[in-house]
C-alpha cells in the first residue's frame, strides 16, 4: 500500500502549484484553472484518509458525500466563473485580471 | 517496494510535472490541455485508493464536463489573449516565495503529526456503493447536503445563464 505520507505531500504540492496559479497568472481563466487544482488537492486529502482511517466496515458514505459536495461546487464554480469571465470580456474585450476593474469607485 | 508504490511515483510525477505546466504554459491552450492529463492522474491515483466511483467521476465531471467548459472559454476569448506577453504578474517571484513557505508549512505538519504512519486497512465492502446512494437519499443521513448541493448546481446554472446573456439597453 501506498505510505499515507506520500499521498499528503503529493497533494500539498498539487495544491501548492494550484495556488501559486492563482496568485501569480495574469489570465483569469488561468486562475479559474489553478482553483480547480487546488479543489483536487483537496480531494485527495479526502480520499486518503477515508481510506486509511475509515474504510474498515464503518460509515464509507460520510468521507464521500464531503467528496462530492466539493465536486458539485468545484463545477458550480467553474460554470459561474467562466460566465462571469466571458460576461466581462464582452464588456472589456480583456481577460487580464488586472485590467478588469469595472467595480473600481 | 511494491508495484503499487513504484506506480504511485510514476503517476504522482506525471501530475505534479502537468500541473507545473499548466500554470506556466505561456498558451492558454496548452495549459488547458495539461489540466486535463492533471486531472487524468488524479483519477488515476482515486482509483489506487479504492474509490473508483470518484475516479469515473472524475473523468465524468473534470475531463468531461469542467475542461470542455475551459476549452470554450479560452477560445471565445481568444482575441484579447496575448499568448506573446509576459503570462505571469510582475510580482509573481512574491507569489512563489509564499507558495515554497505554505508548502513547507504544510510538510512539517504533516511529518510531525503523530498519526501519519497509519495503514490502510482492508478496503471497503463491495456494496459501499449501493450504501452510498441509500444514504444520500435518506432522512436520518446525508438527504441535507445532497439536496443543499442540488439547488446550488441549480443556482449556478440560472447564475450562469443570467450573467452571459447579453442585455440589451446598457444595464447588466
Amino acid at each position: 500500500m501506498i505510505p499515507l505520507p506520500w499521498l499528503l505531500i503529493f497533494a500539498a504540492a498539487l495544491f501548492c502549484i494550484g495556488l501559486f496559479g492563482v496568485l501569480a497568472r495574469k489570465n483569469s481563466v488561468a486562475i479559474l484553472m489553478g482553483v480547480e487544482l487546488m479543489l483536487n488537492a483537496v480531494n485527495i486529502n479526502l480520499i486518503a484518509f477515508w481510506r486509511y482511517f475509515q474504510a474498515t466496515g464503518a460509515d464509507s458514505s460520510r468521507a464521500w458525500t464531503f467528496v462530492a459536495v466539493v465536486l458539485v461546487a468545484a463545477a458550480a464554480e467553474a460554470a459561474v466563473g467562466l460566465a462571469l469571465i466571458i460576461s466581462a470580456y464582452r464588456k472589456r474585450k480583456t481577460v487580464i485580471a488586472n485590467e478588469l476593474n469595472l467595480m473600481k469607485g | 517496494m511494491t508495484a503499487l508504490q513504484i506506480i504511485f511515483l510514476f503517476v504522482a510525477a506525471i501530475t505534479l510535472a502537468s500541473a507545473v505546466m499548466v500554470v506556466s504554459a505561456r498558451r492558454m491552450m496548452h495549459a488547458a490541455l495539461w489540466l486535463v492529463l492533471a486531472l487524468a492522474g488524479v483519477a488515476v491515483i482515486f482509483a489506487m485508493l479504492d474509490a473508483g466511483f470518484f475516479a469515473i467521476v472524475q473523468v465524468l465531471v473534470y475531463i468531461g464536463a469542467i475542461s470542455i467548459l475551459i476549452i470554450f472559454a479560452i477560445m471565445l476569448t481568444r482575441k484579447a489573449m496575448e499568448d506573446v506577453g509576459p503570462q505571469l504578474n510582475r510580482g509573481w517571484w512574491l507569489a512563489a516565495l509564499a507558495v515554497v513557505g505554505v508548502f513547507a508549512g504544510l510538510a512539517v505538519v504533516i511529518v510531525s503529526w503523530p498519526g501519519v504512519m497509519a495503514t490502510a486497512g482492508v478496503g471497503p465492502d463491495a456494496d459501499a456503493i449501493v450504501n452510498f446512494g441509500k444514504d444520500l437519499v435518506d432522512p436520518d443521513k446525508y438527504v441535507m447536503p445532497f439536496e443543499v448541493a442540488s439547488v446550488m448546481l441549480l443556482a449556478a446554472l440560472i447564475g450562469a445563464i443570467y450573467v452571459s446573456v447579453e442585455h440589451k439597453g446598457g444595464q447588466p
